[in-house]
């Protein structure tokens, strides 16, 4: 007798994080019924009160760890899960709240809790790769939705998602923006930025932020003057280096930098 | 004597992680705790030193639920601080752009997060298989102000289109236009879902809450108004600090807030506006309310998932009012004059849960020296409290698990997002 295969189990797990990238997921409205009749959604708190055990085939991993209990938990999700797959910003460099790395995390926690004594949190936000190995990154402040079914099917299938590491540059030109840099002289950072947004910032008029994070062979040295050029102060280039990525290690060094540079000026 | 501890360890379809905790005593309530444990991220500690060019970008990553909430608030609390003013068109497309934020947020509410509850399912995946007409029509609804957001923002989560003083880009009157289609599909949508609502079952319960809402002369409000409630208070938007303060409970990564003075809890959220509002609700949103019979003071908190949809009805209606009348401005932008001195700016606007705080001191420069953020779920996070203590006295001799479900149910007729808050929840229950 032959039975129907079980369908496979995906897990999607928070760390800390703005819930948009598990958000994205409920946003495929197209596809949720579809993607739900694919798999068994095993344990996905936003959307659910139905959680079944690991194992998980695949596990949809948001958020940055930020605490020490989430350090241990982490570990337990992958010990979990066949495939796990980081989703943007938080998951894949530490995401904003990692701009706590660069500071003295006593004084963040004086600074914002009238009683800071009852705050557990880590001096440093991290990767989950940090901490533990991961199959696939899905880039993004937040995530694409077409990069998340493409990255869900590919693993699905047992193949490797096809997604480009290229700079937001090709997409721009691809859609056929003109360069914000150097028809108006607007600072941007599509030439270091992976691409998967769509290159929406240039679209509208304005400079590419980085929230895909660093390309694949990012020159950030020769953008960095580009900037200066363009009449950026080195504190703004720290600044422009230091937004939903600030962790991943060449906007790491490119605002380094840029801070070295402000503090010998 | 018996000690009961009803416990929920993780609070699903809420937006963020929290938890709930209840300890009763000889058939007394000893102890409510909604605990948040959604890491802390300290927006307001790394604000500090950052152009306020950049707080509508970075606070909006607060939330990815309500990132155009974020966006708003910090735009014209920095308009407020710099003594600007947005008007017309841009005012107008703001006031668009919050409408698609509604009308993607409030379906994702009812449909996906609370009316599984009402239905008795564990969400709106098995929901779907039984009421599969129900879920798309949430879904389709969710999709046109999530289309909306990207029209005008570039993308629906963490739009990349709003600066201090408007937009980068401005639509073209065609690309509004060729949007009329869509919403005239959901305005049909959002009617069947107000009918939808008022045909669930409602427990019998109402509380006395104080509402608080922003309130405008002329519109049901978004971005404008004063601070009110239904119990006399009155005071301009960016006085905020003046009526309420924030406390820190040992159990909580997040800041309760409470009214200054008496210490109580208060409601914000769509009862507070609509109570506040309700004479502004014109056209299809208040032949809708009327024709299912819904009091113009709602103080059943179960029932805010028809007041969701009302809302989501005045949204789609002021989505096309406003499409219908926009005329593309001259400069996407009012330019900011250079900040010379030190300055200071408050704001409230009204989130899809209730009314976000926010308030910058800005340095000549125009840097950012101090920051403070108060989200609709801190705000609602003491009054979620009151009603879980009066749920759980009426509800005694339940058992164990039924208990729980209702409690659970209580907390998310606050639509809380979790996220935001910490910058907020798990159920125990202890019986003694």
């Amino acid at each position: 007798m032959i039975r129907a295969a079980r369908k496979p189990r995906l897990g999607v797990f928070k760390f800390a994080s703005c819930d948009g990238c598990q958000l994205s997921i409920l946003d495929c409205e197209d596809e949720l019924l579809a993607i739900a009749g694919a798999v068994d959604i095993a344990d996905f708190r936003e959307a659910s009160r139905a959680v079944l055990e690991g194992p998980y085939d695949l596990s949809l991993v948001e958020g940055s760890v930020t605490t020490p209990h989430d350090a241990e938990r982490i570990k337990e999700i992958r010990a979990q899960s066949k495939a796990l797959v980081t989703i943007g910003a938080c998951a894949t460099s530490g995401g904003i709240q990692a701009l706590r790395n660069f500071a003295d995390i006593e004084e963040y926690r004086r600074v914002v809790y009238a009683r800071p004594e009852y705050i557990s949190t880590l001096a440093t936000s991290t990767a989950i790769a940090d901490h533990v190995p991961v199959d696939f990154e899905l880039r993004g402040c937040p995530i694409s939705k077409a990069q998340l079914l493409e990255a869900i099917g590919a693993f699905l299938q047992g193949r490797a998602p096809n997604l480009p590491n290229e700079s937001v540059c090709i997409e721009c030109k691809r859609r056929g923006n003109v360069c914000v840099m150097v028809a108006h002289g607007t600072p941007c950072l599509g030439p270091v930025t992976q691409a998967g947004c769509g290159a929406i910032c240039p679209a509208f008029n304005r400079g590419c932020y980085g929230c895909f994070g660093p390309q694949g062979t990012p020159n950030t040295v020769s953008l960095s003057d580009q900037l200066k050029v363009l009449g950026v102060t080195p504190p703004g280039v720290m600044r422009l280096f230091r937004t939903f990525n600030s962790n991943a290690p060449a906007f790491k060094a490119a605002s380094e930098a840029a801070a070295a540079e402000a503090r010998s000026a | 004597m018996t000690e009961r501890t009803i416990a929920v360890d993780y609070l699903a379809r809420v937006e963020g992680e929290g938890a709930l905790k209840v300890r009763i005593q000889d058939n007394r309530v000893e102890d409510v705790q909604l605990k948040i444990f959604e890491p802390p991220r300290f927006f307001e500690a790394f604000l500090r030193g950052r152009s306020y060019l950049e707080a509508p970008d970075i606070t909006a990553r607060i939330c990815g639920i309500c990132p155009v909430a974020y966006q708003m608030s910090s735009s014209h609390a920095m308009e407020r601080a710099l003594g600007m003013k947005v008007d017309g068109p841009i005012r107008d497309l703001r006031r668009l752009l919050y409408c698609g934020e509604w009308i993607e947020s409030h379906p994702l509410h009812i449909y996906l997060l609370h009316a599984p509850d009402f239905l008795g399912y564990e969400d709106a995946i098995q929901m779907a298989k039984d009421y599969p007409d129900a879920v798309k029509t949430g879904l389709a609804l969710k999709k046109v102000g999530n289309a909306l957001m990207t029209l005008l923002g570039g993308r629906e989560i963490h739009p990349i289109n709003v600066r201090v003083g408007g937009f980068y880009r401005t639509p073209t009157v065609g690309e509004l236009k060729e949007f009329r289609p869509q919403l005239e599909t959901a305005l049909k949508l959002a009617a069947d879902t107000v009918r939808f609502a008022a045909g669930l079952e409602f427990p019998d319960i109402e509380e006395d809450y104080e509402f608080v809402s922003l309130r405008h002369p002329k519109e049901y409000p978004f971005n404008e108004g004063d601070l009110v409630s239904n119990k006399g208070l009155k005071v301009p938007q960016d006085r905020w600090e003046d009526v309420f303060e924030e406390v820190h409970m040992p159990y909580a990564n997040a800041l309760q807030s409470v009214r200054k003075g008496t210490g109580t809890s208060y409601h914000v959220g769509p009862l507070a506006r609509y109570a506040l509002n309700r004479d502004h609700l014109t056209g299809g949103a208040d032949d809708l309310a009327r024709s299912v019979g819904l009091e113009n003071v709602v103080r059943n908190p179960y029932k805010s998932i028809i007041v969701r949809a009302v809302e989501t009805v005045y949204a789609v209606e002021e989505a096309l009012r406003i499409i219908d009348r926009y005329h593309r401005p001259e400069k996407s932008w009012v330019e900011p004059p250079p900040v010379t001195t030190t300055v200071t700016g408050g704001a409230v606007t009204e989130a899809p849960r209730g009314i976000l705080y926010h308030r910058y001191r800005i340095g000549p420069g125009g840097l950012i020296e101090d920051a403070r953020i108060v989200a609709p779920t801190s705000q609602n996070q003491k009054r979620i409290e009151d009603d879980l203590r009066h749920l759980v006295e009426r509800s005694l001799s339940l058992d164990e698990a039924s208990l729980t479900d209702a409690c659970e149910r209580a907390v998310r007729n606050y639509d809380p997002c979790i996220s935001c808050a910490t910058h907020f929840l798990k159920l125990d229950l202890e019986r003694n």
